[in-house]
């Protein structure tokens, strides 16, 4: 089928989510869809999808124009969408998952169904047992089993978000052998990814998005150093840094394993000394949080041993790990870090060491005040926190961390800020380096990792590259890593 | 004799159980559905009080219970409203509802305390009643406890073997991907929510016109039932056959307090009489113990065999929630 986008264009707020998207794509064909997180890569597959509305622009299918109104309308256009987490019923069975939206009558006819399904496996070498339950499933069956399910429905376009996070080398390769075979069906892929290596082995052609727009479209063979460049921009001058590591190492990781719900991360092998800054650089969910959370002893390590100071940490609390000056900032601010509702005065005096059973209050003013100033935060002592905007609310959280610290782990330190607090939030993060802190954060901007770390790390897949050395090292160079090149299997 | 004794007596744990297995299948479909309605056992007070002042006014039993169907509905449906459209906490709303209706149901209901009204006829099934053990237990009872029995049944069927009952555990279980296979949440919950009071709305008008026929107010001795239907909802798994297991446990074990009482004369009655409380509150903790941070931290520090052989007992055990229970659904 024949799909063809006309000036698409998407507002949430403020921000142009889809800029004016015209895109082609002929029948038979796998289309791979390029594009840092927050693109626009999703928003335009929701649209095709029915779960988002245009503002303005068309969809065409096989040369008629439609409007998809919902999903099950997009299915009904023959428009089927695996979503990279499966939009299943993991506590049921595979063959319930199967019949659930077919059309029919009151009683489905289960031993149909399975047939059905069984065929389905046979044509395209699944196996997937009817009676199993899809929580038992690996995500890589899941996904195999929508793809049967969509196509029992008639699908004739597949958008496909993702897919290759969290499946395995061997689940990876079947699934490109079933795309494959949907070319002589007629049947179109839109392959939604960010591993450039995966765009390169399955697509017949690829479209870049950046910041919203359609920065470039590219048929095999694909130039990949272009590609690179249209993803992540043209390369910026570094300024200078610290060497790295002089003394003390502030945290050590011998032979650790974390496990996720998605991800397994074996032997992490690593240590940063005080006064350093690692950043972690990978897509969204390549296990960089996972990394950061074991750190800070909020998810328990399997194996392998943790030490901060020279102190065996394995498997000890939060609580303990921030005892001995471990602070973690996670990137959900207000959710997780912030407690929505009491006011900054409110925020330091329950910082502070408690006191009497009574809130001292004016104490709590004068606290606010100070810090304040000090941290440069534009609001008031009673405003609350949710009312302050995001560089505030960073702030307030640096204005919060205790005083010495050994470490810590930042998640996006500056998404979502504007550049002065960007700067600013720096500064600060910097100033605690001074004082004798090792600092470990994770972002999406490689500029932002690559002007303020000494070494990096880049996460691809729940797999840790060895650290560069952030002087030595480039956008190019990290790019590639971060789109899946250059690993040894 | 003695085998006949117990023989009515069981048959007695079924006919006295009737009115939790409807409380329990009801509150069963509308949380299937991802609804909590925490209401029911005020609901069920009041549709006990309302059921019987229809039937004691009209002389009709068919009105009796066709009233509590409807007030079950009709408080259902507060329920559905406030939490579906008007996105308010399902567990607030329905925590104020349950105490609403139980004061309402005493107040409005003062005037007929005590009367003596219509009762459901027994009517033992022909055939069936004649079966050796069978018959006494089952099939020597009056026409709603036979309308329970079916309704455990048809209940299980219309959940896991129709179309829509597959539906509905998807909607419960993750609306995202039901709606993305056509599915209209939010009517659907609507619906199931009010089907669910109602069927939950038939108990009252079972305790009242046929377990303990009358309205006694306060000393009715229904208030408490929602309450631990509601614990039986999960219990059950949120299945109508394993649901109404404990429905007839729970009613098992009262009976046999009663039973027990004048061969164990060294235990005070009370405790035989509050027994069955503290017992199914063991058994849910049982049932979700493995859930639990704390035994996952315990299980993840065990040797490798032990561990995986704790962790399949209690997930045999456990029985998991609709994923989706008390969230309410928007589409993006």
């Amino acid at each position: 089928m024949k799909v063809e986008l006309r000036g698409i264009h998407k507002y949430f707020g403020v921000n142009h989510a889809n800029d004016d998207i015209t895109l082609t794509i002929p029948s038979g064909t796998i289309q791979g869809i390029l594009g840092e997180n927050g693109a626009g890569k999703s928003t335009l597959m929701k649209i095709l999808s029915g779960f988002i509305h245009a503002d303005s622009g068309e969809v065409l299918l096989d040369g008629k124009p439609v409007v998809i109104e919902s999903p099950a309308v997009a299915i009904h256009d023959g428009i089927g969408m695996l979503h990279q987490d499966p939009l299943d019923f993991p506590p049921m069975r595979v063959i319930d998952n199967f019949m659930l939206g077919q059309k029919g009558g009151l009683f489905p006819n289960r031993t149909r169904a399975a047939r059905d399904l069984r065929r389905l496996q046979k044509e395209f070498d699944f196996d997937i047992d009817p009676e199993n339950y899809v929580d038992s499933l690996t995500v890589g069956e899941r996904q195999q089993l929508e793809i049967m399910r969509l196509l029992y429905l008639g699908a004739r376009v597949f958008i496909l978000d993702e897919p290759t996070t969290g499946i395995s080398a061997a689940q990876k390769d079947k699934l490109f052998e079933t795309l494959k075979k949907f070319r002589k069906q007629a049947i179109t892929v839109i392959f939604v990814s960010h591993k450039l290596e995966d765009v390169e082995k399955l697509c017949d052609q690829v479209a870049v998005l950046r910041q919203g727009k359609l920065v470039g479209a590219m048929d095999k063979p694909f130039d990949q150093k272009k590609l690179v460049e249209m993803m992540f921009g043209k390369e910026v001058p570094l300024g200078t840094k610290q060497t790295a590591c002089q003394d003390r190492t502030v945290l050590n990781l011998d032979r650790v394993s974390i496990e996720g719900m998605r991800l397994k991360i074996k032997d992490i092998d690593f240590h940063i000394c005080e006064g350093e800054v690692v950043g972690l650089a990978g897509m969204e969910g390549s296990g960089q949080d996972l990394f950061l959370r074991a750190c800070a002893g909020l998810i328990r390590t399997v194996g392998g041993v943790v030490k901060v100071n020279d102190r065996d940490l394995t498997g000890k609390s939060y609580h303990t790990y921030k005892k001995h000056g471990v602070e973690f900032l996670p990137a959900a601010r207000l959710e997780q870090a912030l407690a929505p509702g009491l006011t900054l005065a409110e925020h330091f005096i329950l910082a502070e060491k408690q006191t009497g059973v009574f809130i001292n209050h004016e104490r709590g003013r004068r606290l606010a005040e100070e810090r304040i100033k000090t941290f440069n935060i534009k609001g008031a002592p009673v405003s609350p926190v949710e009312s302050l905007s995001g560089g505030n609310q960073q702030r307030t959280l640096l204005s919060l961390l205790r005083h010495p610290l050994s470490l810590v782990l930042v998640e996006h330190p500056t998404r979502g800020l504007d550049i002065e607090s960007v700067v600013y939030i720096w500064g600060k993060l910097k100033e605690r380096c001074k004082q004798g802190a090792a600092i470990v954060f994770m972002s999406s901007d490689l500029d932002e990792i690559l002007q303020y770390s000494d070494r990096v790390l880049v996460f691809y897949n729940g797999r840790i590259s060895h650290p560069f050395d952030a002087n030595k090292t480039n956008v190019q160079q990290l790019g590639e890593l971060i789109g899946g090149k250059g690993w040894n299997e | 004799m003695e085998t006949a004794l117990i023989l009515t007596g069981l048959g007695s744990v079924f006919f006295a159980s009737a009115p939790i297995v409807f409380a329990v299948i009801g509150e069963t479909i509308a949380e299937r559905a991802g609804v909590i309605n925490l209401s029911i056992n005020g609901m069920i007070l009041l549709s006990a009080m309302g059921g019987f002042v229809v039937s004691f006014q009209t002389g009709s039993l068919f009105a009796g219970f066709l009233t509590g169907a409807l007030i079950g509905a009709l408080v259902a449906f507060i329920v559905a409203f406030s939490s579906i459209t008007l996105k308010q906490s399902q567990v607030a709303v329905g925590f104020v509802l349950a105490l609403t209706c139980r004061d309402l149901a005493y107040f409005l209901g003062n005037d007929y305390m005590g009367k003596g009204g219509p009762r459901l006829p027994a009517w033992d099934l022909p055939v069936l009643s004649d079966i050796p053990i069978v018959g006494p237990i089952f099939f020597h009872q009056d026409l709603i406890t036979y309308i329970s029995f079916l309704m455990i049944f048809l209940s299980w069927l219309w959940i896991f073997r129709t179309r829509p009952g597959l539906m509905l555990q998807g909607i419960g279980e993750r609306p995202a991907s039901a709606y993305v296979r056509g599915a209209n949440v939010n009517l659907m919950r609507y619906a199931y929510t009010v089907l669910g009071g109602a069927i939950a709305g038939l108990a009252g008008p079972a305790y009242s016109l046929s377990v303990k026929a009358g309205w006694n107010g306060t000393i009715s001795g229904l208030d408490g039932f929602g309450w631990i239907a509601l614990a039986i909802t999960i219990f059950g798994g949120w299945n109508p056959l394993r649901g109404a297991f404990g429905a007839y446990l729970f009613g098992l074990l009262q009976w046999l307090g009663l039973v027990l009482q004048p061969s164990l004369p060294n235990v005070p009655s009370q405790v035989l009489q509050v027994a069955p409380f503290p017992l199914m509150i063991l058994t849910l903790f049982l049932v979700n113990i493995g859930s639990t941070e704390w035994v996952e931290r315990t299980l993840a520090a065990m040797p490798e065999s032990s561990r995986r052989f704790f962790t399949r007992a209690l997930r045999a055990l456990r029985a998991s929630p609709p994923a989706s229970l008390g969230v309410p659904f928007e589409r993006e």
